[in-house]
């Protein structure tokens, strides 16, 4: 799937957009997966709580699934306006 | 509905003659515009960098329309937003709504900014002599939606 990052979460892991081989079920799973990949990734997603998640362009909470998912994106919370 | 992402600037007249152009149904039109401003925190800024993810924010500025012209008699809402650097006094982004009488207009054009704040997604980073920050999401934004 392709795995999409913004804003400081993009500057944390140093690539805006990678495709993602995984069987994780859900975004959680996903998560915990990049985390061991390479400490960039746990930087970024050292405090989830500061993490906001869309998967095909919907927001959704972090025990989403990920079951055909195409595309999930990780950002911080919007700040537009 | 009208919705636009874009990096030019926009002028604010232009927009709503196109927004009533043929139409003599509309009593009231509300806009707003956001600028950048020159200080954040207390600090001078230089620029305001705006990043937003393509696809996503166009859905998201439909649903926030959407939702408006279900919650009040609207004739016509119109979203523009600008992205990449700007600079303090630039315009920043607008809504407009249009409805027969002025209390919709009014409450549609800050339901609309509440919501566009913290539910499409755009992030701004502040140009300051040190560097750049993004900008933190504030509890106040959030706090705004549970008004509506």
């Amino acid at each position: 799937m392709e795995v999409l990052y913004f804003a400081w979460v993009r500057e944390r892991i140093g690539l805006p957009r990678e495709t993602v081989s995984t069987q994780a079920a859900t975004v959680s799973a996903l998560v915990d997966e990049l985390k061991m990949r390479e400490d960039r990734y746990a930087v970024a997603f050292a405090d989830m709580s500061a993490i906001r998640v869309a998967v095909d362009q919907e927001l959704v909470d972090l025990d989403a699934p990920l079951v055909g998912a195409r595309e999930v994106a990780f950002f911080p919370p919007m700040t537009g306006g | 509905m009208v919705s636009r992402v874009q990096t030019e600037d926009f002028d604010l007249s232009a927009e709503l003659a196109g927004l009533r152009k043929g139409r003599t149904d509309i009593g009231a039109i509300a806009s707003f515009v956001g600028l950048v401003r020159g200080t954040a925190q207390g600090e001078a800024i230089d620029a305001m960098t705006l990043e937003h993810y393509p696809g996503m924010t166009e859905k998201a500025l439909a649903e926030i329309e959407a939702q408006a012209h279900s919650r009040w008699s609207l004739q016509a809402t119109l979203i523009v937003h600008r992205t990449g650097r700007l600079v303090p006094g630039d315009q920043i982004v607008l809504v407009a709504a249009a409805s027969p009488h002025r209390g919709d207009a009014f409450a549609a054009a800050e339901f609309l900014m509440d919501f566009l704040k913290s539910r499409a997604p755009f992030w701004k980073k502040e140009g300051t002599r040190d560097g750049g920050r993004w900008v933190d999401a504030r509890d106040s934004d959030a706090e705004a939606l549970n008004r509506w």
